[in-house]
């Protein structure tokens, strides 16, 4: 069988004294999603920085494609095909939407230091990969920062895409856009899916997890708290156990007991 | 879907007309309206400003603080800024002298040796920045005290005065001057090479902001760094490669001043920093970086140019000076404050 795509044994990584992550492991295949989900501060932001390049790791192993790798830098993770789509979508955006697309891999006109950009041929192959997921933009020269959120996002999955990612990292993709925007990104997300990458798609959300994801990453507090297919859980499930599951249960239960009293008694001294 | 179509094609229609609002919005609208103003002001009051032999020195002033203020802009448009230029187009002169008087007989010693000199200085302020993270507002204005300080104190200690010795009988001085402070006649106006070199620069310039992939890279370095290093843009790299830009610049202006007066002045380029930056925000370029232009660098350079002879045509006292450069300043800022709201109004 061949190796994962990319596997993370027992990653950890330490801030001055906190503790941001430890002992994770992950294995993530050709063709599948794993969705990482967790509170605030359980660590996601602190994986996906490893795995992109961004930080090392203290402990543990990363490999991609069965080598063990250690990134001095993002463009080291990007030459291994591993794409990440940041949260806040590392754009430029006073820059035209082609600018952005093709930022830190100009196409250029010939070879040498001196070589100009090929603008005609990156304005036409960003208004196709655009074109060819759905999204019509009349106008690439425009500065990437008015389009919509959605728009956005599949600039920067269009992007991936087209330099060869092996490996997507969503950062929280659908975490600032509404309902159908979320709905046309998640669609991508599944294109790319049966494109035969492998996804890692950090989210909030339960519902966008569960639509998507062939397997789910519980993170709390640093520590991977479960690690589950689809087959195992169902939605409700996972919403229960990303919001503090037992915690949550507990407090339920002291809200119930308390009952109407809780406002009567609380206002007598 | 084939609503979706039909949607693509309406709008191609209307962006297939000439966007006349973005060309009227562009970082250079305001120089270049600021500079129809500042000529049309002196051709008004001042006569003499009139004459082709007056716009032949206006160019002149202008390159002088034009060549800096391109490769200031182009470290503005990176994000980063520089305190130390107008000092380092003096230390550049003075070292390119003392190093040909006291140790050769020829001057292309010195002029390479403060070639070299430049660089490593622009290098160690940008090697500053990114490695300790601190603004560049405070890391050069450490290098304009300590550069003010060498040119003042070497001086004195090299030569026993606050000048250089007069280097005009040396080895290869002939060929320097032909090279960085000749002129030359087009239709009987007088044109400083000076001039030739600034458009040059600012034709290279503008080739690299806009063609050249280093373009897009200072552009995303300055507007979003985070973003640049992300998609894999050698950041550092490209902030290094800035502050170098500037400390050749300042290197060309120290070596025109060498050869065209024979001599330096230790105590001079203390404040030419701030034309340079002046010219780079009247021509569009941000204090935060990720905007601005060659084209509005040389904009910016050409009112600096105009008002200082204009005060003179005028027969005002060039005391003036500074006053109207305020005025201007805050015009120019409060006009392009002005168009990014509309601009941004209208989105």
């Amino acid at each position: 069988m061949s190796p994962p795509l990319l596997r993370l044994a027992g990653i950890g990584k330490t801030y001055g004294a906190i503790r941001a992550l430890e002992g994770v492991d992950l294995d993530l295949q050709a063709g599948e999603i794993v969705c990482v989900l967790g509170d605030n501060g359980a660590g996601k932001s602190t994986l996906i920085k490893i795995i992109s390049g961004l930080h090392q790791h203290d402990e543990g192993t990363l490999e991609v494609g069965g080598e063990p790798v250690r990134f001095a830098s993002p463009r080291q993770a990007i030459e291994l095909g591993i794409a990440t789509v940041y949260q806040d979508l590392a754009i430029a955006p006073l820059m035209p939407v082609w600018a952005n697309f093709f930022l830190g891999r100009e196409l250029r006109t010939g070879r040498g230091p001196f070589a100009a950009m090929d603008i005609g041929r990156m304005r036409e192959v960003t208004r196709g990969e655009l074109a060819a997921m759905g999204v019509e933009l009349a106008d690439v020269e425009r500065p990437i920062g008015g389009l919509s959120g959605g728009e956005r996002q599949c600039v920067a999955i269009a992007r991936a895409i087209h330099f060869g990612a092996k490996i997507l990292i969503l950062d929280e993709p659908t975490a600032a856009l509404g309902v159908k925007q979320a709905g046309v990104v998640l669609r991508y997300v599944a294109a790319a899916k049966a494109r035969g990458l492998g996804v890692i798609f950090i989210t909030h959300n339960p519902h966008h997890a569960h639509a998507l994801g062939d397997r789910f990453l519980l993170l709390e507090r640093g520590r991977a708290q479960a690690c589950v297919s689809r087959a195992a859980i169902d939605v409700d499930q996972l919403a229960s156990r990303m919001a503090g599951g037992g915690e949550l249960d507990q407090l339920a239960h002291e809200l119930a007991s308390r009952g109407p009293s809780a406002t009567s008694s609380a206002a007598e001294p | 879907m084939g609503e979706r179509v039909g949607a693509g094609r309406l709008e191609r229609g209307v962006a297939s007309r000439p966007p006349l609002a973005r060309r009227v919005a562009t970082p250079e609208a305001g120089a270049l309206a600021g500079a129809i103003l500042v000529y049309l002001f002196f051709f008004a009051v001042a006569p003499p400003f009139r004459d082709l032999a007056s716009l032949s020195s206006v160019l002149y002033v202008s390159s002088i603080y034009g060549i800096p203020a391109l490769a200031v802009a182009l470290l503005m448009i990176g994000g980063e800024f520089d305190l130390s230029s107008g000092v380092a187009v003096v230390s550049s002169a003075l070292l390119a002298s003392m190093m040909s008087y006291e140790l050769t007989a020829n001057v292309w010693v010195g002029i390479g040796a403060s070639l070299a000199a430049a660089l490593a200085m622009g290098a160690l302020n940008g090697y500053l920045v990114i490695r300790t993270g601190i603004p560049s507002f405070l890391v050069t204005l450490g290098s304009f005290f300590v550069l003010g300080g060498l040119n003042l104190a070497v001086t004195r200690l090299v030569t026993g005065s606050v000048a250089t010795h007069d280097i005009a009988d040396m080895d290869g001085f002939a060929q320097a001057r032909a090279l960085f402070a000749s002129s030359f006649d087009v239709g009987g106006i007088s044109v400083r090479v000076t001039v030739v070199w600034w458009l040059l620069f600012a034709a290279l310039a503008t080739w690299v902001l806009r063609r050249s992939p280093y373009g897009n890279w200072i552009y995303a370095v300055g507007g979003a760094p985070q973003s640049a290093r992300a998609v894999g843009v050698p950041v550092r790299r490209v902030k290094v490669a800035l502050f170098m830009t500037v400390g050749f610049a300042a290197w060309f202006v120290g070596m025109h001043q060498l050869f065209a007066f024979d001599t330096v002045q230790s105590g001079e380029g203390v404040g030419k920093e701030f034309y340079y930056i002046i010219a780079a925000v009247v021509g569009g370029c941000l204090l935060t970086g990720g905007q601005g232009s060659a084209a509005g660098a040389v904009l910016g350079a050409f009112i600096f140019g105009m008002t200082t002879q204009g005060i003179i045509y005028a027969g005002w006292n060039p005391d003036w000076f500074k006053f109207f450069v305020g005025v201007l300043l805050l015009a120019v800022i409060l006009l392009n404050a002005g168009v990014r709201r509309w601009q941004a109004a209208k989105r």
